[in-house]
């Protein structure tokens, strides 16, 4: 674990173990909140910050915390965080803070946040664990909106709905609408179309690594073969 | 010193129990004031969509009174703002309920004029189906504007039901028991503010 530089660590976090697509570990807030790419980005966000804060708290404190109660402390930790997230979500994104509702406390209990505090910020260095955090959280932030965008655009017919509730008033305008006449499929944003739509992008993921795994295996085959040729 | 593990432990334990209460204090401190800002806003705002700001110079906000009318308005207690234009009654606005939406619950602001006219509908929260129950919704479609102006005149009395029963409202294509319900809400609300109206703004003054 200790091993590897940053670069490996961003890919990891953002591809190689993403914490939703491979880990598949905070799946109810995921599935729950994905309806549209805004609340999606909303709440990747938020798990974004709370990630990355109790993952450097726990790398500060790994030396001091006795491994019997190292649960609970990090919980202690998690807990708190979140509740700060979430009362400064009330005080500065309203809106989305009503939208997201009960899903905001819900990153206490999201695997993904204590998985990492324990099987990686109490083993690494500060510097090392937050860059974990920030790419870990930046992957499950990424697998969310894209869920949540592709949930939209197939079950409404838009893009960026209600983005002005994240990036002000300004913001009203990014709402892309296909066609007037599209209805959208209902599936999509009812919760089976979470389901659906995350089977799909797994599926995704692990095709593209597949052709990126054989595409090296003849790239190596080829070079091995090279010299008989030459 | 006490070298037993587990007492050290414990300490640690309540150190960082004290250090995250401390934490989430200061920041309910810092922010308590804001969300309670953000709160009225929204709610003034809500209110003022119903009933115009300029037609009324009282706090529509703080101005409430709380009327037990669980049969009549959905739930035991209902928070009634009262918009007044120098001490004279304008609206009321009841937080009426839809007890039996198609999904539970349905919240409503309900706004009426002395006259007896609805200054207008809107939903403030529901779990009606995406797509097809939430055209309720001021986002989502017009249909909530259809109560503008209506009175228990207008439609007569037993008009006040959606289409497909007999009456003069828009049900949804797939979900005629979320806007049926609805209907039936606002015409509760209506009878009583024509029964008990007067009441209410005398209750507030006392």
């Amino acid at each position: 674990m200790a091993t590897g530089g940053y670069g490996r660590l961003i890919k990891d976090g953002l591809w190689s173990n993403n914490q939703a697509l491979v880990a598949l570990l905070g799946l109810c807030p995921l599935l729950a909140v994905t309806n549209t790419a805004i609340n999606g980005l909303g709440l990747g966000i938020a798990t974004m910050v709370v990630l990355t804060l109790s993952n450097v708290t726990v790398s500060i404190i790994r030396h001091w915390v006795r491994a019997e109660v190292r649960l609970p402390v990090f919980v202690l930790v998690i807990a708190s965080f979140v509740t700060a997230v979430e009362l400064s979500m009330n005080a500065w994104f309203y809106e989305l803070y009503k939208i997201l509702g009960i899903f905001i406390p819900l990153i206490v209990t999201n695997c993904a946040i204590i998985g990492r505090a324990e099987a990686f910020a109490s083993k690494n260095s500060i510097a090392r664990a937050l860059v974990d955090g920030l790419a870990m959280g930046m992957g499950f932030a990424l697998a969310l909106t894209v869920l949540g965008a592709a949930r939209e655009l197939v079950g409404m017919g838009t893009l960026f709905y209600q983005a002005h509730l994240m990036f002000g008033e300004a913001a009203r305008g990014l709402t892309l609408t296909i066609g007037d006449d599209f209805k959208g499929m209902l599936l999509a944003i009812l919760p089976p179309g979470a389901f659906i739509g995350l089977g799909f992008m797994i599926a995704l993921k692990n095709l593209i690594d597949r052709r990126l795994a054989s595409a090296r295996r003849e790239a190596v085959s080829a070079v091995q073969a090279e010299p008989t040729v030459g | 010193m006490i070298k037993h593990p587990i007492v050290t432990a414990g300490i640690i334990l309540f150190l960082f129990a004290v250090a995250g209460v401390g934490l989430v204090a200061l920041i309910h401190v810092l922010t308590a004031e804001r969300i309670l800002d953000n709160e009225h806003q929204a709610l003034l705002q809500k209110l003022n969509a119903l009933v115009p700001a300029e037609t009324i110079d009282n706090d529509i906000v703080g101005d409430v009174v709380t009327v037990h009318a669980p049969e009549a308005l959905g739930i035991p207690e209902n928070r009634v703002h009262l918009g007044r234009l120098a001490g004279k009654p304008v609206a009321a606005v009841f937080t009426s309920v839809v007890p039996n939406g198609y999904a539970g619950r349905i919240n409503l602001l309900v706004a009426v004029r002395v006259d007896g006219t609805l200054g207008g509908v809107r939903v403030v929260s529901h779990k009606e189906t995406p797509g097809l129950g939430d055209k309720i919704e001021e986002e989502k479609s017009d249909w909530i504007y259809s109560f503008n102006g209506r009175s228990l005149g207008d439609p007569e009395i037993g008009k006040w039901k959606v289409k497909k029963d007999g009456g003069v409202f828009d049900q949804f294509t797939g979900a005629t028991v979320t806007p049926r319900n609805v209907v039936a809400a606002v015409k509760s609300t209506l009878i009583y503010f024509r029964d008990h109206g007067d009441r209410l703004f005398q209750q507030a003054e006392r």
